[in-house]
């Protein structure tokens, strides 16, 4: 890039004023170009139906002008922290410092996830935000078995989701079973389709992976959106039965859970209830997931990550590897989906759309492909960042797909860390997914 | 056998659509090797900005549809291209060498932007044409059944092959797709011989998303109507035809286009409407399986 090279050896005294002028004004005639018809014109059906169009130039100067004065401070700013570049050691004690705190992280959350329910007992909205951001790092963790573990690309996760969801609401619709007994069978039964999926894709690697996971995605939402009979097309199903407290249904009636502890009726407490069933679920994920790692099959799923070639050749069935993998994680993805139904007791085909799988997979990048507290963090920001957006409600996936694209450019390894292998020789060597291309050794 | 006919012109035409998109997928994929998501959308806002420039010149009084349309052409392929200098320069190029996943979740999220951007700035509902080019020839008329070859689609397919054979020939024959066809083997050997790398890359997605505004303005000629949401299923079906052609051939992708848009239209009007992606995506996946390479690409050798 002509620009850098021109920037650091301009790094000397003072800024060079002509060259950050002629490349802001240069973004400017650029961004001229690509707003003048989107955003310059307006277009919207008439009242006659016919299209008519008004402009909005005021916005285009705007806009333009906010990507001049943008671009010559992002120039400014970059001359400024190139000349400061000196490196910064940091002491022996802070850096142990720095060390404890990362170790007595994991239980502080954990401690803090226990505890919200009691700090935010008559905060019906926080609890709600704590269940969803339980679901994602549920959600989250099951996927990182197949990405971050053995990493295999997938970007249909929310199909076994999607397999889990309808698998209960179905089997309680239909035949009236108790969420207990759905919750395994759902993870089965999406495990299964993990399978279904992981045979066909054995021998596909890296981007052509993505993209057939991604159909098989579509592929599941489609069926489900067009089996009318089955899982009532686009309508979704309704009234899909609430979880009981073992047995005691949270209702105010004779019988019901706070009727047989002797406590006032509160709809919170099938909140909170929901709130520990998730907590329980993603922990269980958790302990499922890192006593898998340090199990044969965990090490083998790391190695497969690190070098596929080299795996094979040291005799590790890839087939039971890949396949594995992909059940583990769509197994967990299930057990999420069928509490996503229980607690929303309403699914549609419109919840699991790819976006939701994108979104799932930016939580497991954003979290260091592997990193479980990672990831766990990368949930808690992600689903904070959308809550705080939610007044701009239209701009919010605009600014997500902006996050995303920035994330990777700014910290393409993850927000909070990269697991390294389990287990690896004394002398390391130079080999990691980030040395070696994908489907070339 | 009107029927078929008629299924037969219908899927060519789509096919060529498809065709023209999966060029921009075929081309990226052979210099970087990486899935270009954003490309269905790129697809996307070629449309809406040749729905915007058509609606303008309209109003402007211009009134010769031949005029017309080469204006809407040339104003929509030069913003589009923009958009792909834009896209690649912000998304992929500082990404070149970091690992793996990085550039396709980085296409993805400039995918979301592209399309939401659409949506942001033009509003969420669908946007009818009146028809561009309006009526046809009648090629056969038995009983109650008539075969139509409308002037659209005479317009698409020659378009599509015209744009072939030009592309076909600038790779094959000029320097720039020479120095392209030198970046796909080896980049860094291509750079020590005086290939400009970063501009022949930069060039490759300019023709690319120039390619894809053709498609949208034949999209939108073809069905009358764009939307935000349509570059999503499109872009798909493009990467499949361009994947079913084999990667990194231009005619293979057409060819692919082609088969894709066939498929769909025969599965459209023999079995059923809804069903008409769940077949499309079907085919990627086993043509993936069975056929990674496609009908006219390389083998790609597997090295240690």
């Amino acid at each position: 890039m002509a620009g850098s090279e021109h920037a650091s050896a301009a790094v000397s005294a003072r800024p060079d004023f002509v060259f950050i002028l002629k490349k802001s004004v240069l973004s400017a005639v650029v961004a001229f170009g690509l707003f003048l018809f989107m955003i310059g014109v307006r277009t919207d059906a008439g009242s006659n139906g016919e299209l008519v169009y008004w402009t909005r130039f005021a916005d285009l100067a705007t806009i333009v002008s906010i990507v001049f004065v943008g671009g010559f401070a992002l120039e400014l700013a970059r001359w400024a922290l190139g000349r400061g570049q000196i490196a910064v050691a940091m002491p022996p004690q802070l850096a142990s410092g720095l060390q404890t705190l990362r170790r007595a992280l994991a239980p502080a959350l954990l401690g803090f996830a226990l505890l919200v329910p009691v700090m935010f007992y008559n905060q019906r909205y926080l609890l709600d935000l704590g269940i969803l951001v339980l679901t994602y790092v549920m959600l989250g963790w099951g996927l990182n078995v197949v990405v971050g573990l053995a990493g295999l690309l997938d970007l249909g996760y929310v199909a076994f989701y999607a397999v889990g969801a309808y698998s209960y609401a179905l089997l309680a619709t239909t035949f009236g079973l108790s969420f207990w007994i759905c919750l395994p069978v759902a993870g089965i039964l999406a495990a299964f389709w993990g399978v279904l999926l992981g045979f066909p894709v054995l021998r596909l690697r890296g981007d052509y992976l993505a993209i057939v996971t991604l159909a098989f995605g579509e592929i599941v939402r489609l069926i489900l959106i067009n089996w009318q009979t089955l899982t009532g097309g686009p309508n979704g199903i309704a009234s899909i039965p609430r979880p009981s407290f073992f047995g005691l249904p949270f209702t105010a009636d004779e019988g019901g859970f706070a009727d047989v502890f002797g406590i006032e009726f509160s709809p919170t407490h099938r909140i909170v209830f929901l709130y520990y069933v998730i907590l329980v679920l993603a922990l269980l994920t958790n302990w499922v997931t890192i006593r898998l790692r340090g199990l044969p099959i965990g090490r083998a799923w790391e190695a497969l990550r690190e070098d596929e070639i080299a795996c094979r050749s040291l005799g590790i069935n890839t087939t039971t590897t890949k396949l594995t993998a992909f059940a583990t994680g769509a197994m967990f993805g299930g057990i999420a989906g069928a509490f996503f139904a229980t607690r929303q007791g309403f699914i549609s085909p419109e919840s699991f759309s790819f976006v939701e799988s994108a979104f799932v997979l930016a939580i497991v990048v954003l979290g260091g492909l592997g990193s479980q507290i990672g990831v766990a963090l990368a949930a808690l920001t992600m689903i904070g960042g959308t809550e705080l957006f939610r007044g701009l409600e239209q701009y919010r996936m605009l600014v997500f797909g902006f996050a995303m694209v920035l994330l990777m450019i700014w910290r393409p390894r993850g927000l909070i860390g990269h697991r390294a292998p389990t287990v690896f020789l004394h002398q390391r060597t130079m080999i990691s997914a980030a040395l070696v291309k994908e489907g070339h050794g | 056998m009107d029927y078929f006919i008629q299924q037969l012109i219908n899927g060519i035409a789509l096919g060529s659509i498809y065709g023209l998109i999966a060029i921009g997928y075929t081309m990226v994929y052979g210099i970087i090797g990486m899935i270009n998501f954003a490309h269905g959308d790129v697809f996307m806002t070629g449309g809406f900005i040749a729905m915007i420039s058509f609606l303008v010149l309209v109003s402007f009084g211009i009134t010769s549809i031949p005029l017309v349309l080469l204006l809407v052409l040339l104003i929509a392929m030069a913003t589009t291209a923009l958009y792909g200098w834009t896209i690649e320069r912000v998304a992929y190029r500082p990404l070149r060498h970091s690992f793996r996943l990085a550039p396709m979740l980085s296409a993805i999220g400039m995918s979301f932007v592209l399309s939401n951007f659409a949506q942001v700035s033009q509003g969420a509902k669908v946007k009818p044409v009146p028809p561009i080019v309006p009526g046809g020839f009648t090629l056969l008329d038995r009983g109650g059944f008539s075969v139509q070859l409308s002037y659209v689609q005479i317009i698409v397919v020659l378009t599509t092959v015209a744009l072939l054979a030009i592309f076909t020939f600038i790779v094959s024959r000029t320097r720039l797709g020479r120095d392209m066809r030198a970046c796909e083997q080896d980049q860094t050997m291509a750079a020590l011989l005086g290939v400009d790398v970063n501009k022949t890359i930069s060039m490759t997605f300019v023709i690319g998303a120039a390619l894809a505004s053709v498609a949208g303005i034949m999209y939108l000629m073809y069905y009358g109507l764009v939307d935000f949401f349509m570059g999503f299923v499109a872009g798909i079906k493009a990467f499949t035809a361009a994947v079913l052609g084999g990667i990194g051939s231009l005619p293979g992708a057409v060819l692919g286009g082609l088969a894709i848009g066939l498929i769909e239209t025969f599965w459209s009007a023999y079995f059923s409407i809804e069903y008409k992606d769940v077949a499309a995506f079907s085919i990627l996946i086993v043509v993936l399986i069975f056929l990674p390479t496609g009908i006219l690409g390389r083998p790609e050798i597997e090295k240690v």
